[in-house]
């Protein structure tokens, strides 16, 4: 078991838009000075990752229950409504019900996480979340022993959602976990970012961010979790299971079988920025690898 | 060609339509042509094409491509079955086509995918990629071959190398159902005008055509 990733940032670390941009401000001006190699605020993110700005995070979405386009998302979501808002957990626990999300978050311990987004599409974008781990709402649900997975669903409401009229996928969207992977210490429900709520598009009122794997295992809007001992139904897989697999841990040397995953486009980098190498698991593969030790991520992809 | 029956209000419009373009030439076209790559490539250089620009760019300029394919293909049907005579634009319909595929082509290249190793792996490993190129090398040589003169010096051979637009035009319709994640009616719609413009010329169709008047 390789060291476990623990948070140094608690709820009030959680930094609001405007101060952030100042930061920035600072460390720019501080470059600028010749200072440029001072060590980032104690805030800063772990990996020293700087975040794209709230518009490129919020206008480039792949949520099709608002239709297939990047822009659609931020143009049709505004008309989901998430309050009030129930979680079902089921499934193997002790305590199953229907969690109204207030009571969710009261108990949960709200912290920020700096991560990046690798879509399986080959781009990325560094998102400053805000959530709590999904390790301390299944804790409370009390997962029972032996489970083996972690189903997740997203809402479907048609009324609400105007790419639901179309075939894309087989709806509900749904997502899955193994048991270990749920558990990481790095895998979260995101309630918001840049210590706002977070935006409808992505995925608002909460959604699970998995930062070592493509961004489609970051299920949103969910409404259902379920405990159980199969390997769940996930959307994109039964959509295409060449393409899109249960695991889908990000990895340079599995391309997907009509693009490479070797490199990726960096959101915001503009009309003439460069790719980056993409990272084995995204860049935490200290942090992951060991729950894949000895699995052939060929063969698991 | 016309119909022999009296004159109707279809009639009109098609010599309305003849007359009109009688008088107006096709080398304004390649000027009109110009206007959208242009537009597109100081939208993405001045941040009006949103948060990913280069992925904006390389979609537009292959959806314009898909459309002037189709505008191409449209020409001898609606002279066959309308009467609308808009062979003199169909060369600069057919060129701009091209070069706004090649515009596309060195989007991808230049500002997407950037290394030459990965465009090459891309080319011959990726079938949406391939497939896509094929279609591109398909035009080459009809964009040579566009001018007066090898009109002239391949003669019958000329119409014969040209109808290979409609295999490019098949393949550029499956690059774009190729590309799209999960299913997703546009490209199927692109591929079914494409198809439906190919069946008009097939000899059945024609002949069942004839007999119906």
């Amino acid at each position: 078991m390789s060291r476990i990733w623990k948070s140094k940032f608690k709820d009030h670390d959680v930094t609001d838009e405007g101060l952030y941009l100042s930061r920035r401000q600072i460390m720019a001006g501080a470059a600028g000075l010749g200072l440029g190699s001072i060590a980032g605020p104690a805030f800063a993110a772990p990996e020293g990752l700087e975040p794209n700005p709230i518009e490129d995070i919020t206008n480039y979405n792949n949520y099709y229950e608002f239709g297939t386009g990047k822009t659609d998302p931020a143009e049709n979501a505004g008309a989901l409504t998430t309050q009030p808002w129930t979680v079902k957990i089921d499934g193997k626990v002790d305590k199953p019900g229907d969690y109204q999300l207030e009571d969710i978050i009261a108990n949960a311990q709200i912290e920020e996480r700096i991560y990046r987004l690798r879509c399986v599409e080959a781009w990325s974008m560094v998102i400053p979340w805000n959530g709590f781990t999904l390790a301390s709402l299944l804790e409370r649900a009390g997962v029972q022993s032996g489970a083996k997975y972690v189903a997740f669903e997203t809402v479907a409401r048609p009324e609400e959602m105007p790419g639901l009229r179309y075939p894309v996928l087989n709806w509900p969207y749904r997502e899955g976990l193994r048991m270990d992977e749920a558990m990481h210490p790095l895998t979260i429900l995101a309630t918001g970012l840049y210590g706002k709520d977070l935006p409808n598009q992505n995925g608002a009122p909460l959604r699970l961010v998995v930062p070592w794997k493509y961004g489609f295992k970051g299920i949103k809007s969910i409404v259902r979790i379920t405990v159980q001992d199969e390997e769940p139904f996930t959307s994109w897989s039964d959509a295409n299971g060449r393409e899109y697999g249960f695991y889908s841990n990000v990895n340079p040397e599995v391309n997907h079988p009509r693009w490479s995953q070797a490199t990726e486009r960096v959101i915001g980098a503009g009309l003439f920025g460069s790719r980056r190498e993409t990272e084995m698991f995204n860049g935490y593969a200290d942090e992951v690898a060991s729950l894949y030790a000895g699995m052939d991520l060929k063969k698991f992809y | 060609m016309a119909t022999t029956t009296s004159p109707g209000p279809w009639d009109r419009v098609t010599r309305t339509v003849n007359d009109a373009t009688r008088k107006v030439p096709a080398w304004p076209l390649y000027i009109i042509g110009a206007v959208p790559p242009v537009w597109i490539f100081v939208a993405g250089l001045t941040g009006q094409l949103g948060v990913d620009p280069v992925k904006a760019m390389e979609h537009q300029m292959g959806e314009w491509s898909l459309w002037l394919i189709i505008a191409g293909l449209c020409i001898t049907p609606l002279q066959r079955f309308a009467g609308i005579r808009l062979l003199k634009y169909r060369r600069a319909i057919g060129l701009l086509a091209f070069f706004y595929i090649l515009g596309h082509l060195l989007i991808w290249l230049v500002l997407d995918v950037q290394i030459p190793s990965q465009i090459i792996a891309d080319i011959v490993k990726r079938p949406y990629v391939t497939v896509g190129f094929a279609a591109f090398l398909m035009l080459i040589p009809l964009a040579l071959t566009s001018n007066n003169r090898s009109i002239r010096w391949l003669g019958a051979g000329w119409r014969k190398l040209h109808q290979m637009v409609y295999a490019a035009a098949i393949l550029g319709a499956l690059h774009f159902i190729m590309l799209v994640k999960g299913f997703q009616l546009e490209p199927f719609i692109y591929a079914a005008v494409i198809l439906a413009l190919l069946a008009l010329r097939l000899s059945w169709f024609t002949r069942w055509s004839r007999r119906g008047r």
